[in-house]
């Protein structure tokens, strides 16, 4: 039987920071119930671990400012945006095996089959995934993960979760996170250096575009919140839930719009 | 005597006669009325911040627009939350003033980062009490992001309420914002108004 590497390691990775952040895990002090209009929004809130998360937070934010967003800054600065969008669409095409099986899960046909015409029109024509070819013939791209996949199950995202190095999260997306490394065809791959090196460089080369991508917005988020923490905790919710409103509110027909032919 | 065909069809047109009659505007649908405040909205901003002005003319013009087409006050009020009501009537006042001021220093700040910036203006639909019309912008170098505009017409004129960029609503982010200065600050109003005030002293 071969070994699952990418899986197994994604795991250890998750985990150690999980186990650090319980250690450290002091809970936050619910407000007296004499005041209800506090207690509302303490619940409301969902974020029992806060001490914890905002420790997570200064980790990462460090850890940001002193590696991540230099090198973001240093790759916008050097490549020019057409080679970014390539990268990025490399990136991409290589996701589509898990977004295509978590479409399925849903049970959105039409977005498992825009998925699949992705990963075949772009890997061909698109030479091996550097080109979106069938985003521009009709068949976009669109998110879809075992967390999302989850929600639309009727999984409850559960409290808050900063997770070091890996940033906002909660326990549903978390286990999904984990979850998907197991469906992506690349963690089946033989044990071997050819691998390691695959699957690292893709590791670090998918935080550098993703992290790029929100220099301006995150530096702007930063400038502007009194409380940082708080406002990215709300912002990854709201944008979360409307990507996962997104999948339920997406009642589109299973032949694609290219496929009809205007009377 | 008119059967149930007859009655319902001479109701039919009881009921539209008023919108027959009615001459332009008073006629239009709240989504129609929205759609076009939005539209107009987007030409005037795109105008400004594409257009060859000097940079302080061009955030005087968007400080205009956002006065004008902008709820303000009432986007303050929401942002505040609870805390609204154990405000007293200055705090209120001076809360309001530095909000106001936050909002333009926010938006017309980086001025220059829109340059090139792009709208095209979608469907609009009633959500709840407001009326959302769906956007993309698009600038330079960036993927298209999805914005809605809440436009509320319940001061008479229509107003913006609320912007929402890619699902994240810029009033309930702003109040989640405060809510959370506040609780780590023993909840006293006064210390968000000059954590505001310093935060537009640095913005200047």
């Amino acid at each position: 039987m071969r070994m699952l590497s990418d899986p197994l390691r994604a795991w250890r990775t998750l985990l150690a920071p999980l186990a650090l952040a319980c250690s450290l895990a002091a809970c936050a002090t619910p407000p007296p119930a004499s005041d209800p209009d506090a207690v509302a929004e303490f619940k409301q809130l969902n974020d029992p671990l806060e001490p914890a998360n905002r420790v997570a937070y200064a980790i990462n934010d460090g850890l940001d400012t002193a590696i991540l967003r230099p090198i973001a800054v240093a790759y916008n600065y050097t490549t020019a945006p057409g080679v970014r969008a390539r990268v990025h669409n490399f990136l991409d095409n290589l996701g589509t095996p898990v977004t295509m099986v978590n479409d399925m899960l849903q049970g959105k046909p039409r977005r498992a089959g825009d998925t699949l015409m992705r990963l075949l029109l772009n890997t061909t024509l698109g030479v091996g995934g550097f080109f979106d070819v069938a985003g521009e013939w009709g068949w976009p791209a669109h998110d879809s993960d075992l967390g999302m996949t989850f929600a639309t199950w009727g999984v409850p995202e559960g409290p808050y979760l900063m997770l070091p190095l890996l940033g906002p999260s909660n326990p549903r997306d978390a286990v999904g996170m984990v979850g998907d490394t197991f469906l992506a065809p690349t963690g089946y791959l033989p044990h071997g250096l050819a691998n390691t090196v695959f699957s690292d460089s893709k590791t670090v080369i998918s935080a550098v575009d993703a992290r790029a991508a929100v220099v301006d917005d995150l530096d702007k988020i930063k400038a502007q919140a009194l409380d940082p923490y708080a406002t990215i905790r709300s912002l990854s919710r709201q944008h979360r839930q409307s990507k996962i409103d997104e999948i339920g509110a997406d009642t589109s027909q299973t032949p694609p719009a290219a496929w009809i032919v205007p009377k | 005597m008119p059967n149930r065909r007859t009655f319902s069809l001479l109701a039919g047109l009881f009921v539209l006669a008023p919108g027959l009659i009615l001459p332009g505007n008073a006629r239009a649908a709240p989504t129609d009325q929205a759609s076009s405040f939005v539209a107009t909205l987007l030409k005037d901003l795109s105008n400004v911040v594409n257009g060859s002005a000097p940079v302080a003319a061009q955030q005087a013009a968007l400080r205009q627009i956002i006065f004008e087409r902008v709820d303000i006050d009432s986007v303050a009020r929401f942002c505040l939350g609870r805390f609204w009501r154990t405000a007293t009537p200055q705090q209120q006042q001076d809360y309001t003033a530095v909000f106001r001021n936050v909002m333009v220093a926010n938006i017309t700040g980086k001025v220059g980062d829109y340059k090139g910036v792009s709208f095209t203006v979608g469907a609009a639909q009633p959500r709840e009490d407001m009326v959302a019309v769906s956007s993309i912008v698009t600038r330079p170098g960036n993927a298209p992001n999805k914005v809605e505009w809440m436009v509320s017409a319940a001061g008479g004129s229509p107003k913006v309420i609320d912007v929402i960029a890619e699902g994240t609503s810029l009033r309930l982010t702003q109040r989640g914002d405060y809510s959370a200065f506040l609780s780590r600050n023993n909840n006293d109003v006064q210390a968000l108004i000059d954590a505001m005030k310093k935060q537009t002293a640095a913005a200047n």
